[in-house]
């Protein structure tokens, strides 16, 4: 569009490629793992999820402001409808408070970019960049894309909608929320915070933090209290966001690279996790930790799959989720002091919230899949051959990102040097002394 | 020029044409093809093509920009026509008469958009005013449609006197009607203008239902039969604000300062008591009352950013918002049941209206890639252009996500609720198809 400096301009840098490369693997294991779920409407649920897939993948490749809006809540739309047509009994209600939450924080992000914007002239990502917005001005801007991409993650406080959304939603829609469209707030944060708004992040940088790690602490110790595992592996989906979010707000290089590999890590996972909980539940018919037991007896292939995306789930070595894990707390650790102050503190409370999803994680192993058989695990059978072929390509997808994880570090080398150069905030207030 | 003075005859010819014609077919096609020669006309005088050389310099002034908009209007009542002119001939016997005052509306549309001195901008305002006060009492078994005529009737005469009496101060500061000679003359902020300005504002506010002035739309929206309300609420609105703009803008340019505060709290009021009163509606009618004061808070962001934006984003804003309304109040006329429950299944058994519907609340709402979206985002634009109270705009957009649980509560109902849908009348049914 001529007259508002808006252009259709899509570009793959290291960090959009993973992320598509995210989509494109997820959604034909989504399909293949639901294949013996049958919808109402088959056509328009296949429909909505393709439309979905259209607008996650344009958000991780918009170079342009008004574009990323466009696909962002492109990305929403379809999901709106899936869950609220396809979902459980509450489904309505819960849905609607998801679409609504998401809603104002992604008006308020249109206010951002519109203010940017009306500084700026025009709506291109370089152009952005280049803004220098003063301080003052920054600090407000800060907050309302922040909401957006808090609220997308979920960030501690703005969580609330997330559990009920999981629990509620289809299980296939369930995958796409929690596998890739959590990743929209992260790519949010690196692409279109840290950069545009290099110095309202650096001060903000410790409140948001913390506010990470809160939700760390808080989500891993109610995930410990649930009985129903779909809710556990939510509120451990927020524990792991919240370790991604403090990462890129340590701003340097190791921190960066961690979280982009853990984007990736996390989105395969959880995707593993879901497969698996899905499965449990069309089995046996229910979710409920308290009424399972034994399965690994029954069903050993898919216990053994279970296992590696649990360990793979509490960053053991050799699993993806160890390389990113291991870089983000090293770059909490390593922080520059000038940047932040409480680099220790964060990563110690961090690391407990780690620390507990290991518990929780294998408290779950051990009331689902160990132990005695009861009366409704009696008659489990084992995958079929389907499931064990998406399992496996999740499992060996975990254990070769997490032994040779260079080809995917290496291609976001650029893109991290290119953000840490454009957000250095020490440089720019060298030079704002000088 | 061309669609003023020939809606003024097409309204009188519809009136004869009630004599003529026998059957309500023919005077419907009547009506249809002069409303199409109408917008050609007025397509034409775009062009430069002009069939009356009248000099009106000193009256009106058909700019591009006033002739766009009356293009916009004529069509969005052509397409009103096309969709509901069936459901009209049910209200009362008159149906020839209906048609007429909605052409001499026309009329009055054409010279508030085009106005150059206040009197003319009266003049307008009251061509409108009068045939709207006829239609809402045309249903005149109806109590309801009785009461609200009445009510609106005394409060819009109050309002317009309050209008001449800021026209009378503002003639006694200025010594002219005119409003391009306004600024010329202004040296100094006297008191009388300023106290005239306010009651014009006053005035413009209650014409187009914005708070604090908005006490007479939900009764007078609901009581109106349901086809009339629908142009109410949407071409005769925006038509108002594009005089509102032309007032503001034109005569009162010079003192932005002092009433720009105003209509920011009347902005935020507007959205305010619009949304939050129609999320607690329990009938369709009634929260579309109600939307339509939300969105006239957003259409006066074009009064409050007054700069190119924003008379961009008014022309866009109105042509998303008429169509969108037009079209759910075309499906509401329909229904016997105007509660949300009545919406309910609605999807399964008209999927083709259902989806239609669904695209009109989309667009209401303001999501991307519908011309609702363009025309909030114009607007936002604007009021963020002008630089200063970004609290508004904030304000705007959370005010926009609390709408969007009134419409989708429609699309929920359509899509995602089971309902017995017998309620639809089977003469109606045979319509939509």
């Amino acid at each position: 569009m001529g007259i508002l400096n808006s252009s259709f301009s899509l570009s793959a840098d290291g960090m959009g490629a993973m992320l598509c490369m995210l989509t494109g693997i997820s959604f034909p294991l989504i399909f293949v793992s639901t294949w013996n779920t049958l919808y109402k409407k088959a056509n328009n649920f296949l429909g909505l999820m393709l439309l979905a897939q259209a607008g996650l993948m344009g958000v991780f490749l918009a170079m342009d402001a008004l574009l990323f809006y466009f696909f962002w809540e492109l990305a929403l739309i379809p999901v709106y409808f899936i869950c609220s047509q396809w979902g459980g009994a509450k489904r309505i209600k819960i849905t609607f408070k998801f679409f609504i939450y998401t809603f104002i924080g992604s008006l308020l992000m249109l206010v951002g970019i519109l203010y940017i914007y009306s500084k700026t002239n025009s709506f291109d990502i370089t152009a952005f960049y280049n803004s220098n917005l003063p301080l003052k001005e920054q600090m407000w801007v800060f907050w309302l894309f922040f909401l957006a991409f808090a609220i997308k993650m979920p960030i501690f406080p703005f969580h609330t909608w997330q559990p009920d959304a999981y629990e509620q939603s289809p299980t296939a829609a369930t995958m796409v929320l929690s596998g890739i469209m959590v990743k929209m707030g992260v790519l949010g944060l690196l692409r279109w915070l840290l950069p545009v708004l290099p110095l309202a992040s650096f001060s903000w940088g410790d409140t948001v933090s913390t506010m990470a790690v809160i939700g760390i602490v808080y989500a891993s110790l109610i995930a410990f209290q649930q009985d129903d595992i779909k809710r556990l592996v939510a509120y451990s989906s927020i524990a792991h966001i919240g370790l991604m979010c403090v990462a890129v707000f340590a701003e340097n290089k190791s921190a960066l690279q961690g979280t982009m590999i853990q984007m990736f890590s996390h989105g395969i996972n959880i995707l593993g996790m879901w497969i698996i909980v899905e499965i449990i539940e069309r089995k046996f018919g229910t979710r409920k930790m308290s009424e399972l037991g034994g399965i690994a007896k029954k069903a050993p292939v898919l216990t053994i799959f279970f296992f590696v995306i649990a360990f793979a789930n509490i960053a053991l070595p050799l699993t993806n989720a160890f390389i990113g894990e291991f870089l983000m707390f090293n770059g909490i650790l390593g922080v520059n002091p000038q940047i932040s102050k409480y680099g220790i503190p964060l990563a110690v409370t961090a690391g407990l919230g780690i620390i507990l999803g290991a518990v929780y994680t294998l408290k779950m192993a051990r009331k689902v899949f160990l132990g005695e058989t009861n009366s409704l695990t009696e008659k489990g059978t084992d995958i079929a051959f389907h499931e064990k072929a998406i399992l496996g390509i999740i499992a060996v997808t975990i254990i070769v990102a997490g032994v040779y994880p260079q080809p995917l570090l290496h291609s976001f080398e650029d893109i991290t040097n290119s953000i840490l150069n454009k957000s250095d905030v020490l440089h720019l207030l060298k030079s704002a002394k000088h | 020029m061309n669609a003023l003075v020939l809606s003024a005859i097409f309204g009188v010819v519809m009136m004869f044409s009630g004599v003529v014609f026998q059957k309500n077919a023919a005077i419907k096609t009547t009506g249809i093809v002069a409303m199409i020669l109408l917008f050609l006309a007025n397509c034409m005088e775009m062009r430069g093509i002009k069939f009356f050389k009248f000099d009106v310099s000193g009256f009106m002034a058909f700019d591009s920009y006033a002739l766009f908009f009356n293009g916009i209007a004529i069509f969005a009542t052509l397409i009103y026509l096309l969709i509901t002119s069936n459901q009209m001939e049910k209200v009362g016997k008159n149906f020839a008469d209906y048609l007429a005052l909605i052409f001499f509306i026309i009329a009055g549309i054409t010279i508030t958009t085009s106005f150059k001195s206040l009197l003319t901008l009266f003049l307008g305002i009251e061509i409108i005013s009068i045939p709207l006060y006829i239609l809402t009492g045309s249903d005149k078994k109806n109590l309801k449609s009785n009461e609200a005529a009445l009510k609106y009737f005394l409060m819009g005469s109050f309002s317009t006197g309050i209008m001449l009496m800021g026209i009378a101060l503002i003639y006694g500061s200025q010594g002219t009607f005119t409003i391009d000679k306004m600024d010329f003359v202004l040296s100094a902020k006297s008191n009388l203008h300023i106290a005239g300005m306010l009651f014009l504002l006053f005035a413009m506010s209650f014409k187009a239902s914005v708070a604090p002035f908005h006490f007479w739309t939900p009764d007078v929206y609901d009581g109106a039969p349901t086809v009339f309300t629908s142009f109410m609420a949407t071409i005769v609105k925006a038509a108002v604000f594009i005089g509102f703009v032309r007032l503001f803008g034109g005569a009162f340019g010079r003192l932005e300062e002092t009433w720009s505060i105003w209509v920011a709290i009347m902005i935020a009021a507007t959205l305010f008591v619009g949304n939050i009163t129609a999320v607690f509606q329990q009938s369709v009618k009634r929260m579309l009352s109600y939307s339509s004061i939300a969105q006239a808070g957003f259409l006066l962001f074009g009064v409050y950013a007054m700069n190119d934006a924003a008379r961009e984003g008014l022309l866009i804003y109105s042509a998303a918002y008429c169509l969108a309304t037009i079209g759910i109040f075309a499906v509401l006329s329909k229904m016997t049941d105007y509660s949300f429950e009545g919406f309910n299944g609605l999807a399964k058994h008209q999927p083709v209206l259902a989806f239609t519907t669904t695209i009109c609340l989309l667009s209401l709402a303001g999501i991307p890639l519908t011309a609702g979206f363009l025309g909030k985002f114009y607007m936002l634009k604007a009021a963020i252009m002008t630089g200063h109270h970004l609290w508004l705009v904030i304000f705007a957009v959370v005010m926009a996500a609390v709408s969007v649980y009134y419409y989708f509560r429609v699309i929920q109902a359509m899509y995602f609720k089971e309902g017995l849908f017998n309620l639809l009348r089977p003469a109606a049914l045979k319509n939509i198809r």
